[in-house]
């Protein structure tokens, strides 16, 4: 797949757009999961989402070919989501709780389009919880937490995405953790 | 806790995959005993084992489709150069084409002199070749950019290009000139491009299938 991507974004450059659609194809399901658990807003996932997309296109004459092209995408995604995050107007938090039973209310309407094992549904639960502990980190622990543990990328590529050192890396998951860890302790 | 900072920090390193082996054993050495790092260390990795089952969303299934429309427009020559690359076949059906119209194209052009093909006894007055009474063509007979007049005898076909027959009296200077010989063979008449084009095609087509 490496490959395939590697050889449509030979094509963008080119300027073949229609090459475009399925890169976007192949990444659309990861970047708004990622945008969707920096947000916590169906909405605002998609929008920001769609606005990386394009950011990488237009930006794809600047993408360095030798590296991975899913690095990138994730480090435009991440510092939209963090931009948008700060424009946050204030009284956005002041609905944190209207806004919070959206989101549910958005859930809900997700999961109900595929059935679920009764496990799953009893702990539906539990992951908004979750998700909802994850949300309040302040953004720069929240994406590493997202990324290392929800898309499984090594402290290496986080490292690529957010493009800050290796040990700023280490000394933010240590916290994001220990800061999880108070949070979740009584669940 | 915060006596632990050390043994802490060994965790951390832990799931971060950082540890070395003097360092897990000092680790696990402290843990023995240490029943307040135990719980931490169990809450950290609880922690981890609850982030990872948080629930997970898809992009709705329009969303490439809002992505791409959203591109700023592509340069116009992609199109076309896209919609080759999907029908190789007609485009080069349709390259052929091109050079074998501008191949007979170069050739219908290429003079307007008065051609005849090489026969004995021919008579050329000007754009108009005649075939002399009593002379006899035993071969085919091909003019071009002229008329022909025949009033000896042709055993062949003949065709004309860019010009025709004169088979009814006509008035040319002194003399009255007719075609009042005889052909023994098919007579094609080409005066339009098109035609030329099916003559040539034919020709081609003949060319190619005859079993000679």
């Amino acid at each position: 797949m490496e490959q395939i991507i590697r050889e449509k974004i030979k094509q963008v450059k080119k300027g073949d757009q229609a090459a475009y659609s399925e890169i976007v194809d192949f990444y659309q399901h990861r970047i708004f999961q990622h945008c969707y658990r920096m947000l916590g807003n169906i909405h605002e996932a998609e929008d920001i989402a769609q606005e990386a997309f394009i950011r990488a296109y237009v930006n794809m004459d600047s993408f360095d070919e030798s590296k991975k092209f899913s690095t990138w995408l994730y480090r435009i995604a991440t510092n939209l989501t963090i931009d948008r995050i700060r424009k946050r107007k204030p009284d956005y938090f002041l609905d944190a709780e209207i806004k919070g039973s959206e989101g549910l209310n958005m859930y809900s309407q997700l999961s109900s389009s595929e059935p679920l094992p009764s496990e799953e549904v009893e702990s539906i639960e539990l992951q908004r919880y979750i998700h909802k502990e994850i949300s309040e980190l302040p953004p720069k622990y929240r994406s590493i937490m997202i990324l290392r543990y929800l898309e499984e990328f090594s402290l290496q590529e986080i490292s690529g995405i957010l493009d800050i050192p290796l040990g700023t890396v280490k000394t933010r998951i240590h916290r994001g953790r220990e800061a999880l860890r108070k949070r979740l302790r009584h669940v | 806790m915060i006596a632990h900072k050390e043994e802490i920090e060994l965790m951390h390193k832990y799931l971060d995959g950082d540890l070395r082996e003097e360092e897990e054993e000092e680790l696990r050495k402290h843990l023995e005993f240490c029943e307040e790092c135990q719980n931490h260390f169990h809450e950290l990795k609880r922690t981890i084992t609850l982030i990872q089952s948080s629930e997970s969303v898809r992009a709705p299934s329009d969303f490439t489709n809002h992505v791409m429309s959203r591109l700023p427009k592509e340069k116009n020559g992609m199109k076309y150069k896209r919609w080759f690359k999907r029908h190789p076949i007609v485009t080069a059906a349709a390259i052929f084409f091109i050079f074998m119209l501008s191949g007979m194209f170069t050739q219908w052009n290429q003079d307007g002199e008065l051609v005849v093909s090489k026969q004995e006894n021919l008579i050329v007055q000007g754009d108009t070749v005649i075939v002399p009474e009593g002379v006899v063509v035993d071969d085919n007979l091909v003019v071009k950019n002229g008329n022909l007049i025949v009033k000896g005898t042709i055993d062949g076909d003949v065709t004309i290009i860019n010009g025709k027959l004169i088979e009814e009296e006509a008035v040319s200077g002194e003399s009255l000139m007719a075609s009042v010989g005889e052909i023994n063979g098919e007579i094609n008449s080409v005066d339009r491009m098109f035609e030329w084009l099916w003559y040539q095609a034919k020709t081609l087509f003949e060319k190619v299938f005859s079993l000679e």
